[in-house]
């Protein structure tokens, strides 16, 4: 299932990739062929990037995501980063919509 | 705002203190092989049934590899004999992808079908396939292998994978049959997408490194290049070494002292085909093996690995020479080879010593006559490499 990313949806991880925690850091390697541009090519993700992605475990929206989030982070735009960070791991097919 | 970085694994590292306890692990998946080659150092029949039994369960090999990935490695090499050969070797390629390793496969290609290169091509290895390349003809590689039929089989397997745009690199060892073929086999190489640099080639030929067969020993050291001859191959492409030469001699070269290792190995390490980890793929001196049927990769990691670290060497002729030569780092005598050549860990190799002695003339490092254990002055000898002209200038 794809379309524009909508706070309303609900995102996990794709079955195309493994991800990885090592040392607090979250690795994506991609486990099917098309994910990076290259071949050896494996992700990270930055701070803002691994709150979310902890929380997105397919079974919450994206609005319940965010408003976990703006209890931790107080003040920030937090709609904004968490549909930016999922389009831009949607685009990538490292995050899938599930419902 | 970028939310996501791009990284490749090599760089994995780059944090600071965050390096991972273990990069890389290589299993030796079977010392069996379909081929026969005049030179292999490892291998045994295919259908070997002590080293059926003996080998790793596919059980065994997971556990292992779910050790990698816990202890944060990002890498698993699967080599042999000839991996390929295992019937469970689908089944333990998945499993390590599914861990989010990258897999590292030596092979011959023999037995790369139209399922595994589907199968490559779907779910890839991360990293180019490694292919040796015994001979660019059936007469030639199979005067190496000495397997009828092999060449066609292996040139199905490459070209399955160039079909499917699986990235794959060869490379080869130099050998009577196809010495005068190393053209052939540049010209090949250039065609094929993922190589930026000429093949990879062994000149020197290993002994059998179980110390298992002095009769074929012999036979592989008749077929060895003189230093000479080495340094010829070596050379061949002379601007390009230079330069490639030019920037390592100015980082690594320098006498190492009496640490046994100053390769700092055990960052990874290497399982034998029965579970026996080694510091480095090659290394069999049975003193320097961790049992990891017994026992956990991450104790052998903790525990086993720093007390290699930290070995010293103690032969006099080695304190003498090896330990004091500024030219260690360009030399490929090393435990590994020091054990395979004479059955302890820290001797001075003659062909490694001849053949570094010639490059080091060769590269402007030292005149004639001269020891690389000799020479006080040799930071500023390095200072001097010609760029330009491979004739010594000192
Ligand atoms: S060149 Fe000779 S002395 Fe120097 S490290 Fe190699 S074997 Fe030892």
């Amino acid at each position: 299932m794809t379309g524009p990313v909508s706070l309303e949806k609900i995102y996990a991880p794709s079955d195309d990739i493994v991800a990885r925690e090592i040392e607090g850091e979250i690795i994506i390697v991609p486990l099917t062929a098309g994910i990076g541009n290259i071949d050896d090519e494996l992700f990270t993700l930055n701070e803002t990037g691994r709150a979310v992605w902890k929380l997105l475990d397919g079974k919450k929206s994206l609005r319940q995501v965010t408003e976990e989030l703006s209890e931790a982070y107080e003040g920030a735009e937090i709609d904004q980063d968490v549909l930016g960070f999922v389009s831009e791991l949607a685009k990538r097919r490292i995050l899938v919509e599930v419902s | 705002m970028g939310y996501v970085e791009r990284i490749s694994s090599d760089k994995f590292e780059r944090w600071p203190g965050k390096a991972s306890m273990l990069r890389r692990l290589d299993f030796e998946l079977t010392e069996r092989c379909n081929n026969n080659c005049i030179h292999c150092s490892i291998n045994l029949p295919a259908d070997d049934p002590s080293a059926l039994e003996r080998e790793l369960s596919a059980g065994e090999v997971r556990r292992m590899l779910t050790e990698v990935a816990a202890l944060g490695g990002m890498e698993a090499r699967f080599t042999g004999g000839e991996p390929l050969l295992r019937e469970d070797f689908e089944e333990l390629y998945l499993f390590a992808r599914r861990l989010g390793l990258k897999v590292m496969i030596f092979t011959n290609g023999r037995l790369i079908d139209r399922r595994l290169a589907d199968l490559f091509a779907k779910i890839p290895p991360l990293i180019p396939i490694e292919i040796t390349v015994y001979g660019m003809h059936s007469d030639s590689y199979e005067d190496v292998t000495r397997v009828k039929g092999s060449f066609a089989q292996f040139r199905r397997g490459l070209e399955l994978l160039r079909q499917r745009n699986v990235p794959f690199a060869i490379k080869t060892a130099l050998l009577p049959p196809n010495r005068e073929e190393i053209d052939e086999l540049e010209s090949f190489a250039a065609d094929i997408p993922w190589m930026d640099a000429p093949p990879q080639r062994v000149v020197f030929l290993e002994k059998r490194c179980r110390r298992d067969d002095p009769e074929k020993d012999r036979r592989i050291e008749a077929m060895r290049l003189s230093p000479e001859e080495a340094l010829a191959v070596i050379t061949r492409r002379a601007d390009r070494y230079r330069k490639e030469m030019y920037e390592f001699c100015g980082k690594f070269l320098g006498p190492p002292g009496d640490r046994l290792f100053p390769c700092g190995a055990g960052h990874g390490g290497s399982v034998d085909a029965y579970g026996r980890l080694e510091p480095c793929l090659g290394l069999r001196a049975p003193e320097l093996t961790y049992d990891l049927r017994n026992g956990s990769l991450k104790e052998a990691v903790l525990d086993f690995f720093p007390r290699v670290r930290v070995m010293r060497a103690s032969n006099a002729e080695y304190l003498r020479r090896c330990a004091r030569c500024f030219l260690k780092s360009l030399c490929d005598q090393c435990p590994a080879r020091s054990w395979n050549e004479t059955g302890a860990l820290d001797r001075p190799l003659e062909f490694q010593c001849s053949l570094t002695h010639l490059q080091a003339q060769w590269l402007g490092l030292l005149r004639p006559g001269e020891h690389g254990w000799e020479i006080e002055d040799w930071p500023s000898r390095i200072g001097h490499i010609p760029r330009e002209n491979p004739s010594c200038r000192l």
